[in-house]
């Protein structure tokens, strides 16, 4: 039976990050007697009262120089919250922050992450987690083991807003201030800059047609534009068309790009690699146009066609084309 | 200044993949390998450094006899020595522990800068690079989108979520883990390929370079391939069918 799980929460000041709540989620289903979430920042304003009913306590760690992320001060303050907590388990969203302090906090306990799970079951013999191998093409079923504590981290938007409501639980706030006056920082981070602005909002596309690695090159975008045309949507990419400079950044769907929730995505040779499908399972009705029947992609889809999509792209546009004429 | 880049083998991110239930890891004997893609380029990075600023780049890797390869491509574009830590249960290996033989065999040599791709394509552990900092007592920035290096003093520009990112100022030296799609990784040429094969390729097993017990801290028990979705529409037949189909649906989705 786990005795005390520590949750880091996320927070930028004003929000709790949403993968805040997944790893929430996912650490109710440890069944802890002692559930905590831990926000390091300095003053985080009226953010307390989200937590009632979530977890039995929030310790807000708090000191001025926690008032902008820094990997280095963040470790060593939950290193301070975990010591004093003894907890057997420590959560942590993985998001981008996760990933960057995760892996040093872990390793200073001498411990790898289970990084990126999606899931937890018990079977009997204790807790297996589910996380991605092969970008999302094989699941592996991991256990942890060895000294405690263990150190997970939760893929955003696996749980959603699945967590329960505890019955009979008054929030308990506690304030701790870690010991971080004097320690010598390294890496100094500056503000964090949006990014330009950009020429179009695919945020509010209605419908939109996303390509990925499978168009093959910069020429095959024009049959993906074509079809976007005709279906009055947006063009979009996935990660690796915009690293080669085949469309803007600004049009990048993922978790370093944009999340949108069209009412229609279509998604051409798009494999469905995590960080992707993170920018676009919300979208109303998912397709799926790709070769690899095993592709994470179809996963998502509500309709799918494995088949190239040399031959399937334009004979649809051919479709859509004499429809439109006719 | 002295550079060294942790490169890992991968199998090709489109191969087949089959499960070998009692193995407890996949086929791969007849599988294509490759240099693990995020970490090419960290190794542009670093040859870009060299070219710039001068100095030596040095490749390591941790992996079975099959990853002398991707040390001889690096050796190839222009890196100056490699350290293989041969390992024939590399796949088998922890995020620390990998951390653990990198750590200890770098952190000998003296370098101003480590650097490591985000995350490798097989394991997607996401943690190496950041946990050779740890082990080494060196500050990190990760998920590296530019840098600067000026007067022994580096800016690096990480990136953040939803398109936003953030400039640090970080003494060297230091470890970075690169993003991917940063920089156009350069193509080796015959040159360079006759040249990497007379270069010496220092190696040394993984238990020497680890140096002390391992300690485990996950065990995995299967692995599956995921299921498509219950409820998914597939379509299927010639492609003028199936647009057929596709086309009557799109249709009923926007209503027009």
């Amino acid at each position: 039976m786990p005795g005390t799980i520590v949750v880091v929460a996320e927070h930028t000041g004003r929000d709790i990050h949403p993968a805040t709540w997944d790893a929430i989620a996912l650490a109710q289903r440890l069944g802890p007697e002692r559930l905590v979430a831990v926000m390091p920042g300095a003053e985080a304003v009226g953010l307390e009262a989200v937590f009632d009913a979530r977890v039995h306590e929030l310790w807000l760690a708090q000191h001025p120089r926690l008032v902008s992320y820094s990997a280095e001060l963040y470790c060593l303050a939950l290193q301070q919250v975990i010591d004093s907590l003894a907890p057997s388990w420590v959560i942590i969203p993985h998001t981008y922050q996760g990933r960057d302090f995760a892996p040093r906090l872990a390793a200073r306990y001498g411990r790898s992450l289970i990084a990126d799970c999606t899931a937890v079951v018990h079977d009997g013999a204790g807790l297996v987690f589910t996380r991605p191998l092969f970008q999302g093409r094989l699941n592996a079923r991991v256990r942890a083991v060895g000294e405690m504590p263990h150190f997970i981290t939760v893929q955003p938007g696996c749980y959603g807003q699945d967590y329960a409501k505890l019955e009979n639980v008054a929030l308990r706030v506690q304030r701790v201030t870690p010991r971080l006056d004097g320690v010598l920082i390294r890496a100094q981070g500056g503000p964090p800059q949006r990014a330009a602005h950009p020429s179009v909002d695919l945020t509010r596309a209605e419908a939109i047609v996303a390509v990925g690695r499978g168009i093959g090159s910069a020429a095959n975008l024009e049959m993906a534009r074509r079809l976007a045309d005709l279906l009055g949507a947006e063009l979009a990419a996935s990660r690796p068309v915009c690293d080669e400079a085949w469309l803007p950044m600004e049009r990048q769907i993922g978790s370093s790009g944009l999340t949108v929730t069209p009412k229609l995505y279509v998604a051409i040779g798009i494999s469905g690699a995590i960080q992707h499908l993170a920018g676009m399972r919300g979208a109303g009705t998912i397709v799926a146009i790709n070769k690899d029947a095993n592709a994470p992609i179809f996963r998502v889809a509500d309709i799918g066609v494995v088949g190239d999509l040399h031959e399937i792209v334009p004979a649809l546009i051919q479709v859509l084309e004499s429809r439109r004429d006719a | 200044m002295k550079i060294a880049v942790c490169l890992k083998q991968v199998i090709s991110p489109d191969a087949p993949l089959m499960v070998d239930e009692r193995a407890g890891w996949i086929r791969e004997a007849e599988l294509p390998r490759e240099t693990n893609e995020p970490d090419l380029y960290a190794l542009e990075l670093a040859l870009t450094l060299k070219d710039t600023h001068n100095g030596e780049v040095t490749v390591v890797t941790v992996g079975s006899e099959h990853a002398a390869v991707t040390l001889r491509d690096a050796l190839a574009k222009g890196a100056d020595n490699a350290i293989h830590i041969v390992d024939s249960e590399a796949f088998a290996r922890e995020p620390l522990q990998t951390a653990r033989a990198l750590a200890n065999t770098i952190g000998a040599g003296g370098y101003d800068l480590i650097l490591t791709g985000l995350q490798s394509t097989d394991f997607g552990h996401g943690q190496t690079g950041v946990m050779i900092a740890e082990l080494l007592d060196l500050p990190h920035v990760s998920m590296v989108v530019e840098t600067v290096l000026e007067q022994g003093r580096l800016r690096a520009r990480s990136e953040l979520e939803a398109g936003s990112n953030q400039w640090w100022d970080i003494p060297l030296p230091c470890v970075l883990t690169v993003q991917s799609g940063i920089n156009r990784p350069r193509y080796a040429g015959v040159k360079g390929i006759m040249a990497a094969k007379k270069r010496p390729v220092r190696t040394m097993p993984f238990a020497e370079a680890h140096a002390t017990p391992l300690t485990a801290s996950l065990s995995c028990e299967a692995m599956v391939a995921p299921t498509a979705r219950e409820t998914i529409i597939l379509l299927s037949g010639a492609a003028p069918d199936v647009a057929a189909q596709l086309a009557e649906r799109l249709r009923a989705v926007l209503g027009h």
